[in-house]
């Protein structure tokens, strides 16, 4: 009996203790495309150097994901999209707070662990050694979307259908391949670019014009009203200094 | 470095859930023990049901009940999806442990003139200790488990429904292996400690007794 009721007397402290640890007021929660992990980790750091009172709370993912759970009234206070569609029929909803701003266009790459894809271009995928292709999930991942649109253009598509691994967004994609489990990830260069694949492999660019470009953009949602903290950081994504930081990275305009 | 912040909110949750939970199920499983009611098999069979369901139909579901609330995304969504995933987990050893109490006890209770509750709580709850620690430790254990429901109406978000479970994928993902396996490693050495606690117990509570 005593035991049970220090179980409770604990459960009061901690709840009650959970309420007065509310979030500090300049708390800005970022929904980002998973093509941006690296460019944004760089962002947030570079953002965070100038302005330390502000913390930015980072969530990668599909942009399709984010799409939906942004349409259910989602917490987040901008979201970054590999592809304008979303934010645009965000703004439809009138669940923005301010207009679409672009920061740039995505490309698509062939990376290998352990081939070199610029020796055969496309037709590395039909290698005998090839049996595994790891591609975004086309349902709801813009990489996805393209990669498959690239293939067809190719006329790959049926030849490679087998052999396709989805990735839940272009993150889980790029990992697949990093660690060998696919022979070949057609993946963003975003993260091609990044240090950890760059050690680890090789690409070769995807023609853009095989595909729909990637033009991909920024919007505050409505959850940021109010949020000083959140519209300080949509501005300093227009500085110079983020857009090096994006150019780095490989979003070209 | 690694952030402890998933680690805490897996424990947090999971502390909260199996606190509730003792609340809800002691009733529960004294009723489903000792009542006389013909419907006991249907409740029986919902309650197990989050062992076998997959998380993702669970999740689910939980989606579409929880999002007019705006409960989803919220630490106080997610406390609640426990709640269903953990039940049985609470349940079952309670229930195993009140059947399993020589129906004697109870009757000599009540002749001394002992209300059903002080029978409850003086008699029965304390026979049962090995089945209480079972089941407190089994649905905390089972809650910092947790990946599937949380991934379909956590939403992942840092400091408030970013779990262990989650960073660890989160961490595949962005594959930094390192960070994934320390917290592999944390949650691998505590469940396995968790159960050598529940077996060690069980064992020294079920030694037979040299008396009898």
């Amino acid at each position: 009996m005593s035991r049970f009721f220090s179980i409770l007397c604990c459960y009061l402290g901690l709840v009650t203790g959970s309420h007065t640890a509310n979030p500090p007021p300049q708390e800005v929660l970022v929904a980002a495309a998973a093509d941006l992990k690296f460019a944004m980790d760089s962002l947030v750091k570079a953002f965070s150097a100038a302005s330390n009172d502000i913390s930015i709370k980072l969530v990668c993912g599909s942009s399709g994901n984010f799409y939906e759970q942004i349409s259910n009234d989602a917490p987040f206070d901008i979201f970054f999209s590999a592809d304008l569609g979303y934010p645009q029929k965000l703004e439809q909803q009138h669940k923005t707070l301010a207009p679409i701003v672009p920061y740039g266009t995505g490309q698509l790459v062939l990376w290998s662990k352990k081939l070199d894809p610029s020796k055969e271009g496309m037709n590395t995928l039909l290698l005998s050694s090839v049996t595994h292709i790891a591609i975004a999930n086309p349902a709801h991942a813009p990489y996805g979307q393209r990669a498959e649109e690239s293939l067809k253009h190719y006329q790959l598509y049926d030849k490679v259908r087998e052999k396709l691994v989805i990735g839940e967004n272009i993150s889980q994609t790029a990992q697949f391949a990093s660690t060998g489990a696919a022979d070949v990830g057609i993946i963003a260069l975003s993260l091609a670019l990044s240090p950890q694949l760059q050690k680890e492999g090789k690409y070769w660019l995807i023609p853009p014009a095989t595909h729909q470009p990637l033009k991909q953009g920024f919007v505050l949602l409505q959850h940021a009203k109010g949020n000083e903290g959140a519209k300080k950081f949509a501005a300093f994504i227009g500085s110079a200094r983020a857009r090096a930081i994006l150019k780095y990275f490989g979003f070209g305009e | 470095m690694t952030d402890w912040q998933p680690l805490w909110l897996s424990f947090r949750l999971a502390f909260i859930t199996t606190v509730l939970l003792l609340v809800i199920s002691i009733p529960l499983a004294y009723w489903l023990a000792y009542s006389r009611r013909r419907g006991k098999a249907v409740i029986e069979a919902l309650i197990s049901l989050p062992m076998v369901l997959p998380p993702t139909v669970l999740g689910f579901y939980l989606l579409i009940a929880l999002s007019p609330s705006h409960l989803v995304f919220t630490f106080t969504g997610l406390v609640i999806a426990s709640l269903f995933y953990s039940l049985p987990f609470m349940v079952n050893p309670l229930l195993s442990g009140f059947k399993s109490l020589p129906p004697a006890l109870r009757e000599a209770s009540y002749t001394l003139g002992k209300s059903g509750w002080t029978t409850l709580i003086k008699v029965l709850l304390p026979n049962i200790r090995p089945s209480l620690l079972t089941g407190i430790v089994l649905s905390f254990a089972h809650t910092i488990g947790e990946f599937g429901v949380v991934l379909m109406i956590g939403g992942n978000i840092p400091g408030r429904t970013r779990l262990a479970s989650l960073a660890i994928y989160d961490e595949m993902e962005s594959m930094n292996y390192a960070a994934a396996s320390k917290y592999a490693l944390i949650l691998f050495t505590f469940s396995f400690s968790v159960l050598l606690i529940v077996h060690l117990v069980n064992n020294h509570f079920s030694r037979p007794d040299p008396l009898s």
